[in-house]
């Protein structure tokens, strides 16, 4: 084999590698979400599996605050109750207003966070409306429940935890119809 | 010989002139140039004008910092400098330089006439002139630069003005240049050596090269694809870092520092190349290990794919995670143990003389092994929770970076530039350039050290009181460190312009081929027939 045919065939072969390892960066997101799925990580906005420590704990009494913000959206968004005290291991429900005050129909998607951080795998949410993608019309505003548990095995140093979600557009998601398309 | 002249193609009788004395003279010769040592050389300047266009940024930044409070600059060009000042360095400055070498030396080193593929060879250079223009035309667009931060992280990436798309544009551009270089010389090493030139009888610098390239076709794509997604998520609606959308940006560190942390050693392993050269030709002893050296190198370059995370331990990973990360990170302390022993253990007994090249490959393996040791203190997580996104993070890879890489670059640069000009430069005035640099750089960043321990974050524009005297005495240390760099140039263009003639072997240990085989300065054509290795 000639060295100029040698040089050829290396040079297809190292391009063939460098586009598979383009490939692979784009493999990365699959691959990071189930590695995320299987170590039950960055499960924020999905049902919490089966609660277990259900036995109330009324030697406890947990503040709860709730917080709301939209980003980037002409959106009012506020919790019915500013606070709550609770019992680990006693079923809350409480109640969110949001209300499209743009121009046109969006979609958002609520993301929950929490204060302090390693209180959140002891909120165990059952339902709540960051579960799925919220379309909103111009001008409709809805109330939105969520409910959940606190975990009784929460670590005792905790005594106030702040559930805050915030409202993102949702771009190039399906519209609800109706509204003004423009 | 063969491949060469075939891949010469249409100019392939031309070509055949050419080694009888004529070369193409004006610009042309560069625009069009397929010969190794004009790209190499190109590659060099190149890196240089984007040394001190980095290091201009670098000094506003540092000038800023010389007071708290906002004197000079605001917060969003400040930011802007940051995000510039580091991948300047990073993909215009450091890496195009080691290219250089690698163009320059390769060919010679292992007795080929050229690179594989001469006219591939001239688009990868002609690629870097545009990105860095796309670069530097970012600080223009409306809303200034993107003060993203190099390492160009979402939702702040995603957020940004059109400055972003300019940046991610020259990131492609780089990443095609970078993974055609790292083919080219793959191939040159694998199929072109000199018959009787295995492998292991390579010069280690060849050697580093061989692995760099392969981190390089490994990573770069891995990083076009980061910063391709960021596009997408900015202008077609995919939501890859966009939580909203069920994206995560943290999605975004992972792949980018899958990416990151193998460059890093893209950067220090070419430099681990030109030491090894260095030290044996003034320590007049063979390089101690050479064999570990390989294999040490290589070990490197694949525990660094293992590590990434531990730039990210505080951003979110399951306890077992970081205690994977840390144990894996420190074990790379090991290899690079072995290559300072090695460069220690060269120079043990050897006859040492401390031209400017060997003070500069000694200042690399002191102030690198400093750089090295605080990594390892960075690599333990509860230690790093404390200093990450300190000046500690910042001191410590400015050592291994300019103490480390940029050492190593001027040590090979005074070591070649004989054979490259056919002229000798000043040594005092080299060495002068030595000790300014040596002093003025432990000023800028050993004082960043405490900094950092103090818990002085970085990227910031202003910061609170205790931290003045440290800040001012980094500030003052860096007008010092980028003025000696003008001593440097100086020192190179009165090498070129009149400089005493150099002899064929200027160092007495030097032995690869460029310099038992060739004479100075080295011809336009190499080797036309290899040479024979015993
Ligand atoms: C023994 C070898 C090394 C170890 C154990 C090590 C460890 C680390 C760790 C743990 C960090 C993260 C610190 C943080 O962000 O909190 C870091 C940052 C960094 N290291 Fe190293 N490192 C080593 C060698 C190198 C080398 C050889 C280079 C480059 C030539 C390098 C360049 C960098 C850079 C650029 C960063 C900062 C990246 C950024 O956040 O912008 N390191 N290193
Ligand atoms: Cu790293």
């Amino acid at each position: 084999m000639s060295k100029a045919l040698a040089n050829r065939r290396l040079l297809t072969r190292l391009s063939v590698f460098a586009v598979a390892m383009f490939g692979f960066g784009f493999a990365l997101v699959p691959f990071y979400e189930k590695i995320c799925e299987v170590a039950g990580i960055n499960n924020l906005i999905k049902p919490a599996a089966a609660v277990e420590n259900t036995q109330i704990d009324r030697s406890r009494t947990i503040t709860l605050e709730f917080d709301a913000n939209a980003h980037g959206l002409e959106w009012e968004f506020k919790p019915v109750q500013t606070s709550v005290r609770v019992h680990p291991g006693e079923m809350i429900q409480v109640e969110y207003d949001v209300r499209n005050k743009g121009a046109k129909p969006v979609v958002g998607q609520a993301i929950p966070s929490y204060g302090p951080k390693h209180a959140a795998p002891f909120v165990k949410k059952l339902e709540c409306f960051c579960f799925k993608q919220q379309p909103l019309l111009a001008g409709e505003g809805k109330r939105m429940p969520v409910q959940f548990v606190i975990d009784s095995t929460l670590p005792a140093d905790v005594n106030t935890i702040t559930l805050s979600y915030t409202f993102f557009e949702v771009k190039g998601a399906a519209l609800p119809k109706g509204g003004d398309q423009g | 010989m063969e491949a060469a002249h075939t891949h010469h193609g249409d100019t392939h009788g031309h070509a055949h002139d050419d080694h009888h004395g004529h070369k193409p003279s004006g610009l042309m010769r560069w625009v069009k140039s397929t010969n190794h040592k004009d790209i190499g050389t190109m590659y060099l300047w190149f890196s240089f004008t984007m040394f001190l266009v980095g290091g201009v940024m670098a000094l506003i930044i540092r000038s800023e910092l010389f007071q708290p409070g906002l004197q000079i600059v605001q917060p969003d060009f400040f930011n802007s400098m940051t995000t510039y000042h580091g991948l300047i360095m990073v993909f215009g400055a450091i890496m195009p330089a080691f290219v250089g070498f690698a163009n320059w030396l390769i060919p010679m080193q292992i007795g080929a006439p050229d690179m594989a593929f001469p006219r591939m060879n001239n688009l990868s250079f002609w690629l870097l002139p545009p990105a860095a223009l796309l670069l530097i035309t970012a600080q223009f667009m409306p809303g200034g630069g993107a003060g993203v931060g190099w390492t160009m992280y979402a939702p702040l990436s995603t957020q940004a003005g059109p400055a972003m798309d300019l940046t991610i544009f020259a990131v492609h551009i780089l990443g095609i240049s970078s993974i055609m270089g790292s083919i080219n010389i793959i191939t040159t090493i694998l199929n072109m050596r000199a018959p009787g030139l295995t492998l292991m009888k390579m010069p280690l610098f060849c050697w580093t090269w061989l692995i760099t390239a392969y981190l390089l076709v490994a990573v770069m794509p891995v990083l076009a694809g980061a910063v391709t997604m960021t596009l997408t998520d900015r202008h077609f609606g995919t939501h890859f870092f966009n939580a909203a959308g069920g994206g995560d940006p943290v999605l975004y560190q992972h792949i980018f520092w899958f990416f990151g942390h193998p460059e890093v050693y893209i950067i220090a392993i070419p430099a681990f190349g030109v030491v090894s050269q260095v030290i044996p030709a003034f320590s007049r002893k063979p390089l101690f290990g050479y064999a570990s050296m390989v294999y040490a190198t290589a070990s490197i370059a694949i525990l660094s794919f293992m590590v990434w995370a531990h730039h990210m331990y505080t951003a979110g990973m399951p306890v077992e995670a970081q205690l994977y990360f840390m144990y894996a990170t420190t074990l790379i302390a090991v290899p690079t143990g072995v290559k300072v022993f090695n460069w220690v253990a060269t120079m043990w007994k050897g006859s040492l003389t401390f031209e400017t090249p060997m003070l500069f490959a000694l200042g690399f393996l002191f102030l690198f092994t400093l750089g090295g040791f605080t990594g390892l203190v960075l690599s333990i997580t509860p230690v790093d929770v404390q200093l990450h996104d300190t000046y500690y993070v910042v001191a410590h890879f400015h050592y291994v970076m300019v103490a480390g890489a940029l050492f190593s670059a001027f040590a090979g640069i005074y070591f070649w530039l004989p054979k490259w000009t056919g002229k000798m430069y000043n040594e005092s005035l080299g060495k002068l350039h030595f000790w300014l640099s040596l002093i003025f750089f432990n000023v800028t960043f050993f004082v960043q050290h405490f900094l950092g321990l103090a818990g002085m974050p970085r990227r910031i524009p202003d910061y609170s009181l205790q931290f003045t005297e440290f800040n001012m005495i980094s500030s003052i240390g860096a007008w010092g460190f980028g003025l000696s760099q003008l001593l440097f140039l100086y020192v190179v263009i009165k090498c070129i312009r009149s400089g005493e003639k150099a002899p064929d072997k200027p160092w007495d240990g030097a032995d690869s081929l460029e310099w038992t085989h060739l004479p100075t300065p080295a011809p336009w054509h190499s080797f036309e027939t290899p040479p024979v290795i015993k």
